[in-house]
């Protein structure tokens, strides 16, 4: 079993459209949407199967018994997240680490399990989509992308390619989605935006140690912008996908639900696919 | 005032709005909460860039002092410390920086120490000041930058807040300190999903919100329609435009070159201190 994992730095350019299309193109019998915070895969991948729901417990909260508290102020004064406050803990902004459990007198403060997000596993035979969604706020997201990739790995029932829809960013979601995959393909935007941000993520991929692609995505926006993505790619030695051109069968499609690969022949549907294979060639050869 | 930009999903046109909305008040405080991707400062264009580097607090261990008993170990929640040959490792990566092993160390082998995760960047773009946060790549979190850069906000001037992605926590940090929130919509499906987080989000802290339509094309708009739904007021509404994007590729702040977007962005301008004022 290959790991493809689409990710861009920048938001928007288009992880969810390509990852869409190319599990229909591969006939994917397992992929997964690790943007828990902005979850869109399950809009236009979802099986017509239920969702398996389930809590997911990130890290526990500390909450304050104030029947024992005697205001004594010693949990404020080691909290270093400023969560407490007039005798209450703020569960925003609690990072769970247990200090004011510890330097309590009263023994008012205890940790308790805390909801951070729920997961969502669809199977329809042997087609498995593992999902998942952050509650508001929340933070806990590395973790909960974790536990949608194990889902996945413990549900799937197939030796094809997984395809991992990525999130935004450089962050922890992004490192925990990144950690274990055989590639990842970089959907790039040609504007200065988007050379700034592939550069980013490019950097953080590298110090993680995993093979890279590249692709460019709706290039005829920026052409410019484009050629320059191709020159950085050449002068980093990563391997360039291709060109996908803006077209707005992609976002007709998109609000009908489906992929841009259920369409008609279209010039987004052979460019991706062109870009598809590519990717496919990069990850049988290693 | 502080106006927060935020979106939920990317790319819909959040830097676009801030940057352009930070230009037409003409003297006003941009200040860039999105430190994994910061691009704000490439349409500004900022003179006189000063950088100071943020760190946060590690703990620093003395091997000589450490007795190998496991507290700080068991204690930590977040598995950033181990226990090797009897000497404890700490994993940088996973620390929250909650201070808990220094303060419970019964040897007094903990102390605190320094680790850089980024830094802050400030300039002056004509009257518009502009702050950027950056996280350094293979950092896991900016959430301490974006505290930073709340600190150092400005409290009468218009200050624009450019928001990250998502709904997680560094969204919530960034809208925090904001008087108003401006939710940017792109007219698509995905679009409209993330931008009903975000005002789920908005609406959870309590926020005064208006939404600006990016990217609006011919017919239907489903992000129209969301608005319609929930109550959200339209502010403003910005036509898909194929000029309007390659001043964006090419990193211009397009209300110095439209004036038609000028005229858009300075009756957004107004719309929200008049929300405010009510």
């Amino acid at each position: 079993m290959k790991k493809l994992v689409l990710l861009s730095g920048k938001g928007g350019t288009g992880k969810t459209t390509l990852a869409g299309a190319f599990i229909k193109m591969a006939d994917s019998k397992a992929y997964a949407d690790c943007d828990v915070d902005a979850p869109n895969l399950h809009l236009i991948a979802a099986l017509k199967t239920a969702a398996k729901e389930e809590a997911f417990f990130g890290l526990e909260k500390a909450v304050i018994d104030t029947e024992k508290c005697t205001d004594c102020g010693l949990c404020e004064a080691v909290c270093r997240f400023d969560a407490i406050g007039g005798g209450r803990v703020d569960a925003y902004f609690c990072e769970g680490c247990g200090v004011c459990v510890e330097f309590c007198p009263a023994g008012a403060v205890a940790m308790v399990p805390h909801v951070s997000g729920k997961t969502m596993l669809y199977a329809d035979g042997e087609r498995v989509f593992s999902t998942a969604r952050l509650a508001m706020g929340s933070g806990n997201s590395g973790k909960l992308v974790t536990e949608v990739k194990k889902r996945l790995s413990e549900n799937m029932k197939w030796d094809g390619i997984a395809v991992i829809d990525g999130s935004p960013g450089i962050g922890c979601p992004v490192i925990a989605s990144v950690t274990g995959a055989d590639m990842v393909l970089m959907v790039a935007e040609p504007s200065v935006s988007g050379m700034s941000d592939l550069a980013r993520i490019v950097k953080t991929a590298q110090t993680l140690r995993v093979r890279i692609g590249v692709c460019i995505n709706k290039w005829d926006l920026g052409g410019e912008m484009a050629e320059e993505i191709e020159q950085y790619c050449r002068e980093e030695g990563i391997d360039f996908l291709g060109r996908v051109p803006f077209d707005p069968a992609v976002i007709r499609e998109l609000n009908a639900g489906r992929s841009i690969a259920e369409a008609e022949e279209s010039p987004a549907k052979t460019a991706i696919k062109d870009v598809f294979l590519k990717a496919v060639q990069i990850l049988y050869e290693q | 005032m502080k106006i927060a930009v935020l979106s939920g999903k990317g790319g819909a046109g959040k830097t676009f709005a801030a940057v352009n909305l930070a230009c037409v008040a003409l003297e006003a405080c941009y200040v860039d909460c999105d430190v994994e991707e910061p691009n704000g400062h490439l349409f500004l264009k900022p003179l006189n860039v000063w950088t100071q580097r943020v760190s946060v607090m590690v703990p620093v261990f003395d091997v000589e002092k450490c007795t190998g008993c496991r507290v700080c170990v068991d204690f930590c929640r977040y598995n950033a410390l181990a226990l090797a040959r009897g000497k404890v490792l700490h994993f940088k990566e996973a620390c929250h920086s909650c201070g808990g092993c220094v303060l419970l160390c019964p040897a007094a082998a903990a102390d605190y120490s320094t680790h850089e995760i980024g830094m802050i960047r400030e300039g002056k773009s004509g009257g518009v000041r502009v702050l950027t946060g950056v996280l350094d790549a293979g950092e896991a979190t900016g959430v301490p930058i974006i505290r930073e850069l709340a600190g150092r906000m400005p409290k009468e001037e218009i200050c624009v807040i450019d928001c990250p992605p998502g709904s997680a926590c560094p969204v919530m940090e960034s809208i925090k300190e904001a008087d108003y929130c401006l939710l940017v919509a792109e007219p698509t499906a995905f679009g409209v999903h993330d931008l009903a987080m975000a005002l789920e989000l908005v609406r959870l802290f309590e926020k005064p919100a208006g939404a600006l339509l990016n990217k609006c094309l011919p017919g239907e708009n489903p992000a129209r329609k969301l608005c319609m739904n929930t109550g959200l007021d339209i502010l403003a509404e910005i036509p898909f435009d194929l000029e309007t994007g390659r001043m964006i590729s090419g990193g211009e702040a397009a209300v110095l070159k439209s004036p038609f977007l000028k005229a858009v962005f300075l009756g957004l301008l107004a719309k929200i201190k008049e929300e405010m004022q009510k």
